[in-house]
């Protein structure tokens, strides 16, 4: 018999209460090492929350979140250096060009030949026209590969992203889905993120956990998702979870 | 020491240097900032430096006592512009919005605040080194010539000035941009208890037991004594000593409670207003 290896991000019981809000109330998950997960909801539905008390960036309520083995927040020094994370919602400081940048971060991470990483991430991502440009002089695609470059640069094994592609042409976009899944199939990462994008979740996760109101309203694989709500895109499934169509129709039923 | 331990104490000089590092060429990228730098401590000694020199001319007690104010406003100027060197760093990371990907790094609070102490010594060194020289060249006033008690002094007022920073940066912290105003002026409520410009008799005695309390009041009062009657308080300067280590444990103590209640508050996430 083999044994189930130990998920790389345990969630139990999770709680989060700011003053008289319940963000996040009672969510319990387990990821597979390697795996890519979607975390979807809409505005409010407690995504992001959840994302920072995996990061050890806000302190449960209650409940417990195990990254990589390492208790969260308790133990984050143990894990941190082998984590990253990506969001548009944070910048990047931007009087520094993006070589400087990333010669920061790469210091913090302690990366091994970090000229040598800058350099192979900079042709990864297209960033060698630009390594010496201030970040702040950067279009939004440009910045949004740079933070990419900077979560990718300790070689993550486990990656948090926040609607990665949000104000992304699509070229762009898909571009940077492409370098994911390639990221991933070849570090064999564990992949979680949020999005509101349901073609990039559809092409990327492999298991969707729906939120909503602070609570997992569903959590499956995308197509038993789809036969299960009898529906043809992930967006129309997830439009009947967060409009309350799903319970309607199991009443129904 | 791996350069991934596991320990929330753990001081890694490789990550220290990693944010010195990131100030110094945001230093580099911007002139106005060297020059905002230099700016105001040059525009303190010429008042206060002429100011000195008339009073010099119309008193017989201010012409014995030569530079007295002028050590003054420069002693003041290490303590005012070390806090300051250190919370504009800090307050740097809350302006570009970095501040969540350093505390989502391996880099550790106590790593975080080493590096803003060496960048405090940075900015003050940018802007005080060329306004001692102004100062001997148009007031004859060499600041070196205190020789160890200006260590002294410079020690004593940089710690105190560090204890503020490190404060302002967790109030920083937990709540957010709209505490930024503590930044540029919490110093100012010392200016009239610590007697930067008088001595500690001229205050009322309620007041003198505050402004005793005071680290920085020891080191002016010794500055006084050293240029005004040639005499070293090394007892000031031990005792000014002592209540810094008190206020810089205190200071650390109440930036890493800020910084937990900030985990708990989710303030981490939201660092604007």
């Amino acid at each position: 018999m083999t044994q189930a290896a130990e998920p790389a991000i345990a969630v139990d019981q999770l709680v989060k209460v700011y003053r008289t809000t319940r963000a996040v109330d009672g969510i319990s998950f387990a990821l597979e090492p390697g795996s890519v997960t979607g975390l979807l909801g809409g505005n409010g539905a407690g995504k992001t929350t959840t994302i920072a008390m995996i990061m050890g960036l806000v302190t449960p309520t209650s409940g417990t979140v195990n990254v990589l083995g390492a208790a969260m927040p308790r133990q984050r020094y143990q894990v941190l250096h082998k984590m990253n994370f990506e969001s548009p919602y944070i910048d990047m400081p931007h009087r520094l060009t993006v070589r400087q940048n990333l010669k920061v971060f790469g210091r913090l991470y302690a990366v091994e030949d970090l000229n040598g990483r800058i350099a192979a991430l900079a042709q990864e991502l297209d960033l060698t026209g630009f390594l010496d440009r201030p970040t702040g002089k950067l279009s939004a695609g440009q910045k949004t590969r740079v933070a990419l470059a900077k979560a990718l640069i300790n070689s993550p094994q486990v990656l948090l992203l926040d609607e990665p592609t949000a104000s992304l042409d699509p070229d762009t976009a898909d571009w940077v889905r492409g370098h994911l899944e390639r990221f991933r199939e070849e570090r064999g990462a564990t992949v979680l993120l949020a999005s509101h994008n349901m073609s990039e979740v559809e092409r990327l996760c492999e298991r969707v956990i729906i939120m909503k109101r602070g609570r997992i309203e569903d959590d499956d694989t995308p197509q038993r998702l789809l036969i299960r709500y009898g529906r043809e895109t992930l967006e129309e499934v997830f439009l009947d979870v967060v409009r309350g169509r799903g319970e309607a129709r199991e009443a129904a039923q | 020491m791996t350069a991934h331990s596991t320990s929330a104490v753990t001081l890694a000089p490789h990550r220290v240097g990693a944010m010195v590092l990131r100030y110094l060429y945001l230093l580099r990228s911007s002139w106005t900032r060297l020059v905002e730098l230099i700016y105001w401590p040059a525009v303190q000694l010429f008042v206060w430096g002429f100011l000195q020199l008339y009073i010099a001319q119309n008193s017989g007690f201010f012409a014995r006592a030569t530079g007295v104010f002028i050590a003054a406003v420069l002693m003041w100027d290490v303590l005012f512009r070390g806090q300051l060197g250190f919370s504009v760093s800090f307050l740097e990371e809350m302006w570009s919005r970095n501040l969540s990907n350093l505390m989502i790094s391996p880099l550790r609070p106590i790593e975080f605040v080493c590096a803003l102490m060496i960048m405090s010594i940075v900015r003050l060194a940018i802007g005080m080194v060329p306004v001692t020289f102004l100062a001997i060249a148009f007031f004859g006033f060499n600041v070196y010539s205190l020789g160890f008690a200006l260590a002294a002094f410079f020690l004593n007022l940089i710690l105190t000035s560090w204890a503020v920073g490190i404060v302002v940066s967790g109030v920083l912290l937990r709540n957010g941009m709209g505490a930024e105003s503590l930044a540029w002026t919490l110093m100012f409520v010392l200016m009239p208890l610590t007697c930067v410009y008088y001595p500690v008799s001229v205050l009322p005695d309620w007041l003198q037991v505050i402004a005793w309390a005071l680290p920085p009041t020891y080191v002016f009062e010794g500055m006084r004594a050293l240029v005004m009657e040639q005499v070293f308080r090394a007892d000031l300067m031990v005792e000014a000593f002592a209540l810094n280590a008190i206020y810089l444990a205190a200071a650390v103590i109440a930036f890493l409670a800020l910084l937990n209640s900030s985990r708990r508050s989710g303030s981490l996430l939201q660092t604007g207003e």
